[in-house]
């Protein structure tokens, strides 16, 4: 991976197009999961569909994986990277007269939805590995809406849930926004495709937050 | 006004450095900040002491060699200028005031306030620059029309003086608005087409080899840069970039 | 017959440069390549000369005292940059331009000089263009131009207030790109404290290393000074602060004569001092002038309750108010020249007219024009009646389009809001016409030391033109020097390496650890700073904008007896051996001290007001300056003996062949 990335624009453009391509699958994860608010059994079947075609399972969800992977790990690199670029601190910093603290902290913000990440896969990804390519469950193509009420049943894990979402709003302000800067998108277009992604930013977590909540009151 | 003063203070480029302390009174607000650094520099001659050093020179805002880091911005809080342009009527009595030296690992200290900043001409000899001999013989300056719209923005790139400040604002100590700056300036005109591949490839490279951080969009530099440089640029370093790495 | 040979080509002006580049030696390309070149000063002159010298095939090396070639103080200037295109079709010429420059210059400079840098100023342009120089341009795509300094047609190129800064920016590349080709070595933060002669030639220099604090020896078959002019001797000056006079003062001291050092330009409008802690002055563009009118109070009461603050100058009523300017020059009003508008802002001055708390600045106000304008605005936008509050609203309008950034820079220094109350302005030192004396070649009188830009005397006689000072620069760097110097260095083809570990080496190198001893061990009593500003209010009172005998000997007495006091009680502290602002700034007002002193001299030599130079006792009934080219249509070129005070004088008498001597009148 060194090697193909080896200047620092190469990095960050790979880092803006993984980011797009996570905003992207954030999308469609968003719209089918939606659809368990008002008709469990479309939520079924488009999930149904997304847990048994071939091309989801064996072609996009490896490249969703290493997307994210990459996405994560390059963003180490890079913060590490950064850090060493100051070796000596400022005996007083104030960043915050130049720049916003989410664009300032977005290895925080990651970090937060990494850790939300792994409780999701321990959630919902794990199981649904073991219980179809390990134990080799028969499909059930209705279980995905019961499964899904069952998770929101405890206020903890809603909660965090809650609160991952916060923390991915605040990567996303930053992150899906600069990314067209990135990738060498400025121009007159620009204002309106800020505006644009910033409201991605808080409308999708603001949906899934909402989701989460509907699911936990209808109990 | 009084003031309360904690200054870098390092003895030479080897040696540790340290927050020093001085207090310093009668200073008016008309002062300007480096002249604020004379009157406190006078006072430490008389005490025998060795002044603080710091970079200046033309002390109206185009050399680009003045470069403090005061209160945690690069030029201090006033927006777009230098910080030989930064006057005292902008601080309080009783303020302190933390004086630092501009930091990053490709701009090592030499002595107290004073950096290195030759990365920044390292950068410029990689490529920023149009191949041309001065033998007085090149085209008339009238046979290519540049359209007025790029002629302006490649003045508006050209008028980055080279401060650092863009690199001591950003948290990563990235230099992209600077070598943005110079291969936008080139990018927008005609007559730097013929190299432009060459040029961005071999530019940013020399920036990676210097060891600056990597850009992060964050926009800081961009905000306390003294000649308002725009962030349009980095973009459209990464746009050349990305077709210089296409055409390989 | 003087010892000064200018080396003029004979035949009519406008074929001389062309049969000289047709007949001076040339050195083949495979021998430049054993052939070193030393460039002091990296600015326009410097810069340029460096690049195409490296260009050519030399092997270069640059020195400069700034930790960057590109920050050498030719970036500072704003207006513009003169060249005879005539693109605008308005009757432009290589002769018109030359014309211009000598008749500006008050006939005190040499014609084949002058008509060489008109001649070459359209290859300016052209070479700057191919080097990505963002000059500003028209919505045709085609250059611009504005016109200045009071000249009749609109010549110069610009752009915007920064046009030295993309010209520094584009010499900067040049560089840059012979750096990358290896042919360039620079060294920067390294000041040149001496030149080395080996039998009478310049063949290198000893130079500081102002990091390490080592003294270095570097060699060459020539050296070329591009260091810039000398008005920090004044202590305030709009020069940077690290401007100096070390290198040309060292050459002089080994025998390069200086030519004409009293020869300073004092520029109006530039923002007054504000107190005692003042380091350094902020010039203003000319262009103000179009349209700010210039006044003091008539009674001298109101500009003492002004300088108390008791009272504010918007108080006054027009005919409390004396518009000086034009009250004694009705015809050219605001517009007079320079030095004539600097000579009245400051006898107003001194008469206790001035109104900030320092005495010492006169009004600059915009009241009148923002009306004008403003009514202007208001009939073509047809507004009926409007009111006044209307009409300022939009005179303001105008008023910032033109000048905004120049009113926000006011502004910021000065924290006052000049659209609504008079901006104050005084005159400051701001460019030096002397130097060191020069050749048609621009050789120095040592063989083999070269002088370009601000640091030879050559172009601009007693008084140079808006724009011109960029012109010179890049035109001896890019294309006089360049060819000049083969002329000379085509004897060294066989020369090969300059060895240093010669006896000339040894010796100099000595002197100059000795006198860096010498600073170091006085005794320590004042800062570098005490001395340097008792140094510029001597010049500023006695050899500044008017001078007379009296007062320039007083000068001479108080410089010589300053420059003692300085060698037996200045304090430096810390070592020699790593950065030391404090010991850079004694070398250089070490050599201020023995400039001042010869200005003065010259100054007093020449019984005749010139230009920048004004006599006291030698005016018109009108107080206008009186010139005597009977006497001293002559360039003074002053050998070293010793002190200053012991210089010789040698005349090179100027010839105009193609000009006729006139009495320039603003009246």
């Amino acid at each position: 991976m060194g090697g193909l990335i080896k200047s620092s624009i190469a990095r960050k453009v790979a880092m803006a197009l993984s980011g797009l391509f996570l905003v992207f699958f954030l999308l469609q994860h968003f719209s089918i999961n939606f659809t368990s608010v008002f008709s469990p059994d479309l939520f079924n079947e488009l999930s149904h569909f997304m847990g048994t075609n071939p091309i989801v399972q064996f072609v996009l969800q490896p490249i969703l994986i290493f997307a994210v992977v990459f996405h994560f790990v390059m963003g180490f690199i890079l913060e590490v990277q950064n850090n060493k670029a100051r070796a000596v601190k400022y005996a007083k910093y104030n960043g915050g007269a130049n720049a916003p603290w989410v664009s300032r902290n977005m290895i925080y913000s990651g970090l937060v939805v990494l850790a939300f990440l792994g409780l999701h896969f321990y959630d919902f990804w794990v199981p649904e590995i073991v219980y179809k390519y390990i134990e080799t469950n028969p499909e059930v193509p209705t279980r995905y809406y019961e499964e899904l009420l069952h998770k929101f049943e405890s206020p903890i894990r809603t909660g965090l849930y809650v609160l991952s979402f916060v923390f991915l709003a605040l990567h996303l302000w930053h992150g899906f926004a600069s990314s067209f800067q990135s990738v060498g998108f400025n121009n007159k277009y620009s204002e309106g495709l800020t505006k644009f992604a910033k409201a991605f930013a808080v409308l999708i977590p603001l949906g899934f937050v909402a989701i989460a909540v509907i699911h936990y009151f209808n109990h | 006004m009084n003031l309360t003063l904690k200054i870098w203070r390092q003895k030479d480029a080897k040696s540790q450095g340290k927050m020093v302390d001085y207090q310093i009174s009668g200073i008016e607000g008309d002062m300007s900040f480096l002249e604020m650094l004379d009157v406190l520099n006078e006072d430490l001659i008389s005490k025998g002491e060795e002044p603080v050093v710091f970079d200046h020179d033309c002390r109206e805002g185009i050399c680009g060699s003045c470069s403090l880091q005061i209160n945690g911005e690069p030029h201090g809080p006033d927006r777009l200028i230098t910080t030989c342009q930064l006057h005292m009527r902008k601080f309080n009595d009783g303020d302190t005031i933390y004086i630092e030296p501009f930091r990053a690992k490709a701009f090592p200290v030499v002595k107290d306030l004073m950096i290195d900043r030759s990365a920044f001409d390292r950068i410029q000899h990689a490529g920023g620059y149009i191949s041309v001999n001065t033998s007085g013989n090149t085209m008339d300056a009238n046979a290519i029309p540049v359209n007025k719209h790029d002629a302006d923005d490649s003045f508006a790139a050209a008028t980055c003086i080279g401060c650092g400040a863009c690199v001591a604002a950003c948290k990563n100590a990235s230099a992209m608005l600077f070598t943005s700056a110079k291969v936008s300036q080139f990018a927008l005109l005609p007559q730097g087409q013929v190299e432009a591949s060459e040029r961005v490839m071999a530019m940013v490279n020399q920036m990676d080899a210097e060891g600056f951080g990597n850009c992060t969009n964050t926009g800081a530099c961009e905000i306390e840069c003294p000649k308002g440089i725009s962030l349009e640029n980095i973009a459209r370093m990464n746009r050349e970039y990305l077709k210089a790495s296409v055409k390989g | 017959m003087s010892i000064l040979d200018s080396k003029i080509p004979e035949g009519p002006l406008a074929d001389k440069w062309t049969k000289h580049k047709n007949t001076i030696d040339l050195v083949n390309p495979a021998n430049k390549r054993n052939i070193d070149v030393i460039v002091v000063g990296t600015g326009l002159a410097g810069g340029s000369a460096a690049a195409t010298l490296a260009e050519l095939g030399y092997n270069v090396k640059t020195f400069c005292y700034q930790d960057s070639p590109r920050r050498a103080h030719s970036i500072a200037a704003q207006g513009g940059i003169n060249a005879s295109k005539n693109y605008q079709g308005d009757g432009d010429s290589d002769y018109r331009l030359f014309y211009d420059t000598v008749k500006g210059g008050d006939y005190r400079s040499r014609e084949a000089n002058v008509y060489r840098l008109a001649e070459v100023s359209g290859n300016i342009i052209d070479q700057c263009v191919a080097q990505g120089v963002p000059f500003a341009r028209e919505y045709g795509g085609l250059l611009d131009n504005r016109s200045f300094g009071g000249v009749l047609v609109s010549r110069t190129f610009y752009a915007k207030g920064q046009t030295g800064q993309q010209l520094l920016l584009g010499a900067y590349s040049a560089m840059n790109r012979q750096i990358n080709r290896g042919k360039i070595q620079a060294f920067n933060r390294h000041e040149m404290l001496d030149l080395v002669k080996i039998d009478g030639k310049a063949r290198g220099i000893i130079a500081r290393d102002l990091v390490t604090g080592e003294i270095e020896r570097h060699a060459a078959h020539a050296v070329v000074l591009a260091t810039g002019g000398y008005g920090n001797v004044f202590f305030l000056s709009t020069n940077a602060m690290g401007s100096n006079v070390m290198a040309a003062w060292r050459a002089h001291r080994r025998g390069a004569f200086f030519a004409n050092p009293c020869f300073t330009q004092i520029h109006p409008t530039c923002i007054p001092v504000s107190g005692e802690s003042q380091s350094k002055l902020t010039l203003m563009s000319e262009s103000l002038r179009n349209d700010g009118r210039i006044w003091v109070p008539k009674r001298k009461e109101d500009a003492e309750a002004i300088r108390e603050g008791k009272l504010k100058p918007t108080q006054l009523s027009e005919e409390e108010r004396d518009y000086y300017l034009e009250r004694r020059y009705p015809a050219f009003g605001n517009l007079v020249p320079r030095d004539v508008a600097s000579r009245a802002a400051k006898e107003r001055c001194d008469a206790g007219f001035g109104v900030n708390k320092t005495g010492e600045a006169v009004y600059l106000d915009f009241a009148s024009a923002i009306e004008r304008y403003g009514r202007e605005k208001a009939l073509t936008s047809g507004m009926q009646d409007p009111t006044k509050e209307q009409v300022i609203k939009l005179g303001e309008e105008v008023v910032e389009a033109k000048y905004g950034n120049l009113f926000q820079m006011y502004e910021k220094i000065v924290d006052e809001n000049p659209y609504k109350t008079p901006m104050m302005i005084y005159p400051a030192v701001h460019y030096t016409m002397g130097g060191l004396w020069v050749d048609y070649n621009l050789q120095t009188t040592i063989p083999g030391c070269y002088a370009a830009g601000e640091a030879n005397f050559s172009d601009h006689g007693a008084n140079r033109l808006g724009a011109s000072a960029l012109m010179q620069g890049l035109a001896d760097g890019y294309f006089v020097l360049p060819y000049t110097i083969g002329d000379y260095l085509a004897d060294d083809i066989r020369t090969g390496e300059i060895p240093t570990d010669t006896p000339e080496f040894e010796q100099a190198e000595q002197e100059a650890k000795e006198r860096i001893d010498r600073l170091m061990s006085a005794s320590g009593t004042h800062s570098v700073d005490y001395y340097h500003k008792k140094l510029g209010k001597i010049m500023w009172n006695k050899c500044g904008m008017s001078r007379n005998e009296t007062e320039l000997k007083e000068a001479i007495e108080e410089i010589a007896n300053l420059r003692e006091d300085f060698w037996k009680n200045v304090k430096i502290p810390g070592q020699a051996n790593g950065v030391n602002q404090e010991l850079e700034k004694a070398g250089r007002v070490a050599d201020f001290l023995e400039l001042g002193e010869l200005f003065a001299k010259d100054a007093l030599t020449r019984n005749e007001s010139c230009g920048g130079h004004f006599r006291e006792e030698y005016q018109t009934k009108e107080g206008e300056a009186l010139r005597d080219d009977e006497n001293f249509k002559f360039v003074s070129a002053w050998e070293y003996k010793g002190e200053p005070k012991d210089a010789v004088l040698h005349k090179e008498e100027l010839v105009y062949e193609n000009i006729e001597l006139k009495t320039r009148s603003y009246k």
